[in-house]
């Protein structure tokens, strides 16, 4: 990996206009819209922010890992990324990215994909996909599994060497490492803040991210 | 293998669906050489669960598919193994091309005035197979892309190997579940080619036998083990 720049942001948080802790566990769902910056803040480190993002007219049209991918001839995320849709749109644009290396080839952790990755006793253990449901049920518009694609993660560090092999690495973030996004259209974005307890990636120990929108 | 129970030419940016049911295995060979197959599957009767790109890398810890790996669905089961590859490397990641592309890397050519020469692309492709079987872009998830390889230096930038799979190169997958499988040959979003030319695939269909414990695709990871028992576990149940 070459030396990383990160780019940090002017923006107050006394003057957001939304100001949320999403816990370890929980989803999130919420607008931003067309030209509002969104801010995910690593509250206490190597925290993985599991998040979707759909066009907030037109759900159908959503987030792409590999459109975003193929546009952009690159794997990881950080500033100056544009974040594609399935349809080929702008969604958002990643503007400040204090940690550097965000991956979106990682998908969320499900309680099926618990079982094959560490051993059968992890089924009944709570995981993204779960969380990304109950999220989509909440926003409603019909939604559902379906509607659930391959996301970012951000803060998560799964690292690809050029003879192919892939593994999740111990993170490059740390306590108040942050990323923000400038909606490029009217989104709603998804998150489930992950409650992983079987990767050492988060060394066991999922905690809140902090999000912030300015108008 | 005995003799194929089915034999199909796929034209270049030809399209195909059907469902091929569990022990079955389908042969793709790339006919001209620098084919690209893009494929998305799902399960035959329940078609919400599908082919899921992340966990059959992480599952697996690799960024591209090769012999004896297995192509995972999103339900911690598997789709189909692969039981002979003599390419040794093929993308998931960089999705599949779309009219936008298509135009400004190839220009417009319409059916109108190339007949049936026009101008495909690997979106609207899956995008019509899957109406057949009542899916549709809710259903477009990130797919493979067999015969084609494209590589990650150390910082993540992507490069397309260009003259990867040659003229005769064969995958074949052994299907672990009824499974649809929905694909296309248009050509692979990141070729560079800069001509219009997308590439003729011959597919065969055969009888094979259930895989035994030693399969390679259940020892090459402790992943591909459980994944396989839970798929054994499905039609315990089911049937």
């Amino acid at each position: 990996m070459s030396a990383f720049i990160p780019t940090q942001s002017t923006l107050d948080p006394a003057k957001a206009i939304y100001d949320h802790t999403v816990l370890a566990g929980d989803h999130w769902v919420h607008e931003v819209k067309a030209g509002q910056v969104l801010r995910i803040v690593d509250l206490e480190g190597n925290q993985a922010a599991d998040t979707l993002f759909y066009n907030a007219h037109d759900p159908l049209d959503r987030y792409s890992a590999c459109d975003t991918i193929q546009r952009q001839s690159a794997l990881y995320l950080t500033t100056g990324t544009k974040l594609i849709s399935t349809r080929g749109n702008e969604l958002l644009t990643i503007i400040a990215d204090t940690c550097g290396n965000h991956d979106t080839l990682g998908g969320a952790c499900s309680r099926e994909s618990n079982v094959m990755r560490y051993a059968f006793e992890k089924e009944s253990m709570h995981a993204c996909r779960d969380s990304f449901i109950r999220g989509v049920q909440c926003w409603s518009h019909g939604l559902g599994k379906r509607d659930i694609t391959c996301n970012i993660n951000f803060f998560m560090n799964v690292p690809v060497t050029p003879d192919g092999q892939l593994r999740f690495a111990d993170g490059v973030s740390g306590p108040g490492f942050y990323v923000e996004l400038r909606a490029e259209m009217d989104v709603i974005a998804l998150m489930s803040n992950c409650p992983q307890l079987n990767n050492p990636c988060n060394a066991y120990n999922p905690t809140p991210v902090r999000v912030l929108i300015w108008d | 293998m005995s003799e194929p129970i089915y034999t199909h030419e796929l034209s270049g940016a030809g399209m195909w669906s059907r469902i091929i049911g569990r022990h079955k295995t389908l042969r793709l060979t790339d006919l001209e050489g620098g084919a690209n197959v893009g494929m998305l599957l799902y399960h035959a009767s329940e078609r919400h669960e599908r082919y899921n790109m992340p966990d059959t890398l992480k599952g697996q810890h690799i960024f591209y598919l090769r012999a004896p790996y297995c192509v995972h669905s999103d339900m911690g089961r598997l789709f189909a193994s692969i039981t002979k590859d003599t390419v040794g490397w093929h993308d998931t990641v960089c999705g599949a091309s779309d009219a936008r592309l298509v135009q400004a890397k190839y220009g417009e050519k319409n059916f109108q005035a190339a007949r049936n020469d026009f101008h495909r692309n690997g979106r609207e492709c899956f995008l019509i197979e899957l109406a057949k079987w009542g899916l549709g872009e809710r259903d477009l998830v990130p797919n493979l892309s067999w015969f084609s390889k494209v590589v990650s230096d150390d910082d993540g930038k992507l490069s397309f190997v260009s003259g990867h799979s040659k003229a005769g190169d064969h995958i074949d997958l052994r299907f672990d579940m009824d499974t649809l499988v929905v694909m296309n040959t248009c050509q692979h979003p990141l070729d560079p080619d800069p001509v219009y030319h997308p590439r003729r695939v011959k597919l065969e269909v055969f009888n094979t036998p259930p895989p035994e414990l030693d399969d390679p695709s259940f020892t090459v990871r402790p992943e591909n083990a459980r994944a396989h028992r839970n798929t054994d576990d499905f039609y315990l149940l089911a049937r």
